[in-house]
């Protein structure tokens, strides 16, 4: 089941559980910053796993996550409302205000 | 040894710094679309490796190679790395069929990326 | 050599107008055809092709048919889809909500696809990008172009998006908000443009020739 829902406020991960060698979907940029859960896009076999051969398996919830381009670009030239929206794994987020 | 796991892999490059965006575009060539074939039928049909897959073994390239070599060589690149490590072939078969297939170019073979700037 | 332009035997016609043929002295050899050029990696795709061929996992056919296959993806089938949506609005509805059955309406089969439409309107501008690799819905559109796969596209429409768009020739409005979506993990993105103004009187396949495939990834708009 997914933990979020539409609208919940959601922070990213800044540190990563070491398992090297690695390879993660959540892009530098958007590390430790914080978005709007824009909806549930489903549950989907982990890739971090599927790129070492292994199943992959259980599914994890997955996000499209939207951001305020003037949280993420702190200089960004453009809009107040601009967003970027990102497909973040439930693994890589906790709620706003929840996190260590 | 510590490690910095909030670092930025080379392939990770979202805000950086880039240049003027070359719109110049090419007409894929037959040996690109066959390699396009070829993970397709890997991934979907014959399941023996991910898109997942392919994107380490790009990501794992050195970051010259990563620049250097075109969008196809890097796929060729990782896909033969995973059918290598799944054991489809092995390197000795690999190393002897290349061997055989420079044997009909007579005219010899240019080094690839290392030819062509960075896309 | 000014003037004198290489002739190649291709099966397919050079028609696209900033395409220029190719020229060992330019510094971009690789954005030419590599037909005639036999490279090491293309020596490797041609010896892979044959193990697995060798050891029974595919055929020529099965890799003929992929290729065929995937040259039948082709931007007019995601116009052909705009079209329809600008036409029928239920059809638009239909588009959003269930998109690989909306666009089987319209003939064309987006595999495993999971894909998202996202809609322009007169208050949001929408553009797609993948920062870490080359994501692009493909099962409509075909192969990315090679812009969407460079270093300054994947680096730079994140950040600067109305700087990259004027690059492609796109003045979006100070008080619309543009969108940008980053393609990291399963879903796909297609941009559904606005229908512009003075078309009122098009048929759909009319209005299908004017929607160009940068308009579906939304670096341009579509005009009259």
């Amino acid at each position: 089941m997914a933990r979020f829902a539409a609208g919940d406020r959601v922070r990213v991960h800044k540190q990563f559980p070491p398992t090297p060698p690695s390879h993660i979907r959540t892009p530098y940029y958007i590390r430790g910053l914080s978005g709007t859960v824009e909806r549930v896009c489903g549950a989907f076999r982990n890739p971090e796993e599927l790129a070492f051969g292994r199943p992959g398996t259980p599914e994890v919830p997955l996000y499209r996550v939207r951001f305020r381009q003037k949280d993420v670009w702190p200089d960004y030239e453009g809009n107040e409302a601009d967003k970027i929206e990102i497909e973040i794994f439930e693994f890589w987020l906790d709620a706003e205000g929840d996190e260590a | 040894m510590e490690r910095d796991f909030t670092a930025r892999g080379h392939h990770d490059m979202g805000g950086l710094d880039a240049g003027e965006i070359d719109r110049a575009e090419h007409d894929y060539a037959l040996w690109e679309k066959r390699v396009d074939a070829l993970m397709m039928l890997c991934t979907n049909r014959l399941k023996l490796m991910t898109v997942d897959q392919l994107r380490k073994g790009i990501e794992a390239l050195p970051p010259e190679a990563y620049d250097n070599m075109t969008y196809y060589e890097r796929w060729i690149s990782s896909v033969t790395n995973t059918l290598l490590e799944r054991g489809v072939f092995t390197a000795d078969e690999l190393g002897a069929k290349m061997e055989e297939v420079k044997a009909r170019y007579p005219d010899g073979v240019m080094p690839g990326g290392a030819a062509g700037g960075g896309c | 050599m000014s003037g004198d332009h290489h002739h190649h035997h291709h099966d397919h016609d050079h028609d696209h107008d900033h395409l220029h043929p190719y020229d060992p002295e330019h510094h971009h050899p690789h954005r030419a055809d590599q037909d005639d050029t036999m490279t090491y990696y293309r020596l490797m795709e041609e010896a892979v092709r044959e193990l697995m061929i060798e050891k029974g996992l595919v055929t020529p056919d099965d890799i003929r048919a992929e290729v065929e296959a995937m040259d039948a993806r082709v931007p007019a089938n995601g116009a052909k889809v705009v079209a329809r949506a600008w036409t029928d609005p239920e059809f638009k509805t239909r588009l959003i909500e269930t998109p690989k059955e909306a666009i089987a309406e319209v003939g064309h089969d987006i595999g495993p696809m999971r894909l998202v439409v996202l809609e322009n309107t007169p208050e949001v501008h929408n553009v797609v990008v993948c920062t870490l690799c080359s994501c692009y819905p493909r099962w409509i559109l075909g192969i990315p172009p090679d812009w969407y796969k460079s270093r300054s596209y994947r680096s730079r429409v994140v950040r600067e998006p109305r700087t990259v768009l004027r690059e492609f020739g796109t003045e979006i409005a100070d008080n619309r908000e543009v969108r940008v979506h980053d393609s990291t993990a399963d879903m796909r993105y297609f941009v559904l443009p606005m229908r512009p103004a003075g078309t009122e009187g098009m048929s759909e396949a009319e209005l299908a020739a004017l929607v160009h495939r940068d308009a579906m990834i939304g670096v341009t708009e579509v005009s009259a």
